[in-house]
C-alpha cells in the first residue's frame, strides 16, 4: 500500500509542480461558468427595438408603453415610415421592430381586427424566435387586458364586437427566460472531460514518453495500481471542480438545486469515473501526448459538447446523430443533472439514464484496464 | 578487462538467467527466435545485436513485460511464466531513458522507486543519502533531475534501480547519447555493481563497450549468432575487433 502511495504522492507533485496546467484545471470551471453565465447567454436582454408608428394614437402608445415597460425591450427609434427602419436593420441599431397600420387605434375600436407587424433581426435564428416569441406575449397580454377591460364596459355602454390583434407570430413563453438553468449541467460534462479525459490521457502518455512507464510496469506494481495511481488525483480535482461549479450556479446565478445534492455528486462522480476509463483508453491507444491531446479532444470532449445536448438539443438531431448521442455519456450526464437541478427528480425518474451511464463506465473501465495490461504484448 | 569474476560467480548453485529456446512471435514475424543462453551470478554479460534484432523484445521477457510464445526462462531462480511477480522484485531496471522522473528531484525521485518496491522509510532514507553522497549528488539532491547534466542523470538513474538491490539488472542501452568520458565512468559502476554479486545485463551497439563484457551474445534476426568471452570470440572468428565481427555477422557473404 505504501507503494501506492508513493505513486499518488509523485503524481500530485507533477501536478504542482506544473502551475500552468494546474492554473488552468483550477481556472476553468470558474472562468467557464461566468462566461457562460455572463456573455454567452442564449436568452435575451435589452433588445433594441423600433417602432413604426404612422398615426401615433392612444392605442399605438399603450402598446409602446407596454414593450418599454416589459423590461427586456429597449426602444431606440420611433419612425412614422417601414422605410426608415432598413438602415436601422442594417447598422444593427434594431434588432426587431413592432409596425403599427395607420388608424391603428382606429381599428382597434370599430373594426374585427387592427393589424400590426413584427419584423425581427433572425441573422441567428434562435435569438431570432426567441425575440419573436417576447413580442407576441407583450402583445397577447395587453390584447387579453384589453378584452376583459370590454367586459366590463359592456356592462355600461352599448355591447361591441370583441376586440382582435391578428399577430403574425404564435406565442411562446420561456418562464423563467434563463439559460443559466439549462448551460451548468453542461457546463458540468465539458469541464469534466477536459479534466478526466484529457489530463488522463496526457498525463499517461507523458509517462509513456518519457520512458517512466516501463519502471514502472518491471516493478512489482500491479496495472490497477499503476492506474489508480494515475488517475485517483484527477479524479479529486474533477470532483472539486464539480463542487465549483455547483457553489458558483447556485451563488452566482442563482440555478435552482431543486433535487438531491448528494445524488447529483453521486451521479458526478460516476461521470468523472466514465471520463478517467475513456482518457485511460485514449492513453492505451496513443504513444505520443499529441495524439492523445488530439484522440481526447475528438474522441471524448467533442462529441460531449455537440452530441450531449448542452448546446444543441438531441431531440431535434438528425436519427443518425441521435443513435451516436445515445452512446455518448455526457448526454446521459446532462439529462441527468437537468433532472437533478431543474426539475427535482429521484432516481425513479433516472434510473434508466443512471443504468446506461453506469453500464458504459463499466465497459469503459474493463476495456481500458484490458488495453493497459496488453499494451505492452 | 576484467574476466576473473566469472570463475568466483560460476560456483553459485543456479545462473542468475537461464534461457531455453525462447521464442516471441507477434503475429507471423518471429522477434526471438529459440534463443539459449545463461548468465553466471555475477556477470557483465554484453546483449548486442542491430536495431530490431530482438534484444528489446529479449529483455522485455525476461522483465516479466511480455509473455513468450514458447521456450523457457528463469530469472533469479524464477519462471517467467508463473513467477513474474517474484521476478520483478528482484530485478532492477534501466531504460535508455533512464526512466526517472524529471519534474522530481533526486530525493523523491528515490523516495518514490524505494516505496514502489517496499523498502521502509528508513531503509530509504539511509540508503538515499548514501547514494547521493557516492554519486556526489548530496548538494543537489533537492533539485529536480531535469536540471542535473545528462551524465549525472544516467548514474542517478543506475544508482536508483539498484536501490532495493536487486539480484539482476538489466540496462537497456544505458549509454545512449552519452559522451565518451561519462560512458567510461559508467562502465565503471557497471563492474563495481557486478563485483558486489549483482548480475548485470546490458545492451549496447556501442562496439567498444562490448569488449567490457564478460560474456556477450550477438542477436541477427531474433537468433544468437555468437556467444562467448570477447577474446574467445575474436580468437575463433579471427577478428581483431567485436565490431569486425559484428559486421562479418550482420551482413553475411
Amino acid at each position: 500500500m505504501s507503494a501506492l502511495r508513493g505513486l499518488l504522492r509523485k503524481e500530485i507533485v507533477h501536478i504542482r509542480r506544473d502551475p500552468r496546467t494546474l492554473t488552468v484545471l483550477i481556472a476553468l470551471p470558474v472562468v467557464q461558468v461566468v462566461l457562460f453565465g455572463y456573455a454567452i447567454r442564449t436568452d435575451v436582454t435589452n433588445v433594441r427595438l423600433a417602432i413604426v408608428d404612422p398615426m401615433p394614437d392612444h392605442a399605438t402608445l399603450d402598446l409602446r408603453n407596454r414593450f418599454a415597460a416589459a423590461g427586456v425591450f429597449r426602444i431606440v427609434a420611433v419612425v412614422p415610415r417601414t422605410e426608415n427602419l432598413e438602415p436601422l436593420f442594417q447598422t444593427g441599431a434594431a434588432q426587431q421592430a413592432v409596425v403599427f397600420e395607420p388608424d391603428f387605434g382606429d381599428h382597434l375600436e370599430n373594426t374585427p381586427s387592427a393589424r400590426l407587424q413584427i419584423i425581427t433581426d433572425a441573422t441567428d435564428p434562435n435569438t431570432g424566435a426567441l425575440l419573436d416569441a417576447y413580442a407576441s406575449s407583450v402583445i397577447d397580454v395587453w390584447q387579453r387586458e384589453l378584452a376583459s377591460r370590454d367586459v366590463v364596459s359592456a356592462l355600461r355602454r352599448t355591447p361591441r364586437t370583441r376586440v382582435v390583434i391578428v399577430p403574425q407570430t404564435r406565442m411562446r413563453f420561456n418562464p423563467t427566460r434563463e439559460s443559466s438553468n439549462l448551460f451548468v449541467p453542461g457546463l458540468m460534462a465539458f469541464v469534466l472531460t477536459i479534466i478526466s479525459s484529457l489530463m488522463t490521457a496526457i498525463s499517461l502518455t507523458r509517462e509513456k514518453e518519457t520512458g517512466t512507464m516501463e519502471s514502472l510496469l518491471v516493478s512489482p506494481l500491479k496495472p490497477w495500481q499503476i492506474i489508480v495511481g494515475k488517475v485517483a488525483p484527477y479524479l479529486v480535482i474533477g470532483f472539486i471542480s464539480v463542487v465549483t461549479i455547483l457553489l458558483e450556479a447556485l451563488l452566482l446565478f442563482r440555478v435552482p438545486l431543486r433535487g438531491n445534492v448528494l445524488l447529483l455528486l453521486a451521479e458526478g462522480g460516476l461521470f468523472i469515473l466514465t471520463s478517467l476509463s475513456l482518457g485511460i483508453l485514449v492513453s492505451a491507444r496513443t504513444s505520443s501526448q499529441r495524439v492523445a491531446m488530439i484522440g481526447a479532444l475528438v474522441g471524448t470532449l467533442l462529441p460531449n459538447v455537440l452530441l450531449s445536448g448542452f448546446i444543441f438539443p438531441v431531440e431535434s438531431m438528425p436519427a443518425v446523430l441521435q443513435a451516436f448521442a445515445f452512446v455518448i455519456p455526457g448526454r446521459w450526464f446532462v439529462e441527468i443533472a437537468r433532472g437533478i437541478m431543474l426539475k427535482g427528480v429521484g432516481l425513479d425518474y433516472l434510473w434508466q439514464a443512471t443504468l446506461i451511464l453506469g453500464v458504459t463506465t463499466l465497459l469503459l473501465l474493463a476495456a481500458s484496464t484490458r488495453s493497459f495490461k496488453t499494451r505492452l504484448e | 578487462m576484467t574476466p576473473e569474476p566469472v570463475s568466483a560467480a560460476a560456483s553459485a548453485k543456479t545462473d542468475a538467467i537461464e534461457a531455453k529456446d525462447l521464442t516471441r512471435t507477434f503475429g507471423g514475424f518471429t522477434a526471438v527466435d529459440h534463443i539459449t543462453f545463461s548468465v553466471r551470478v555475477g556477470e557483465v554479460f554484453g546483449f548486442l545485436g542491430a536495431n530490431g534484432a530482438g534484444k528489446t523484445t529479449a529483455i522485455r521477457m525476461l522483465t516479466g513485460l511480455l509473455t513468450p510464445s514458447g521456450g523457457s526462462a528463469r530469472v533469479a531462480g524464477h519462471d517467467v511464466y508463473t513467477e513474474s511477480e517474484a521476478i520483478k522484485r528482484n530485478i532492477g531496471y534501466m531504460s535508455q531513458q533512464f526512466s526517472l522522473y524529471e519534474d522530481l528531484t533526486a530525493r523523491e525521485n528515490i523516495r518514490l522507486y524505494g516505496g514502489i518496491y517496499d523498502l521502509s522509510r528508513a531503509q530509504i532514507r539511509e540508503r538515499g543519502d548514501r547514494m547521493l553522497e557516492q554519486l556526489g549528488l548530496s548538494a543537489v539532491g533537492n533539485r529536480p533531475v531535469r536540471d542535473l547534466p545528462l551524465g549525472w542523470r544516467q548514474k542517478l538513474a543506475f544508482s536508483v534501480a539498484l536501490l532495493h538491490r536487486p539480484r539482476v539488472v538489466f540496462l537497456d542501452e544505458p549509454t545512449s547519447g552519452v559522451d565518451p568520458i561519462t560512458r567510461r565512468q559508467f562502465w565503471e559502476s557497471i563492474y563495481e555493481t557486478a563485483s558486489s554479486g549483482t548480475t548485470v545485463l546490458v545492451t549496447t551497439h556501442y562496439m567498444d563497450e562490448a569488449e567490457y563484457c564478460d560474456r556477450i551474445s550477438i542477436m541477427v534476426a531474433g537468433k544468437i549468432a555468437a556467444m562467448g568471452t570477447p577474446a574467445d570470440l575474436k580468437h575463433d572468428r579471427g577478428v581483431a575487433s567485436i565490431d569486425d565481427l559484428f559486421v562479418q555477422l550482420a551482413r553475411p557473404a
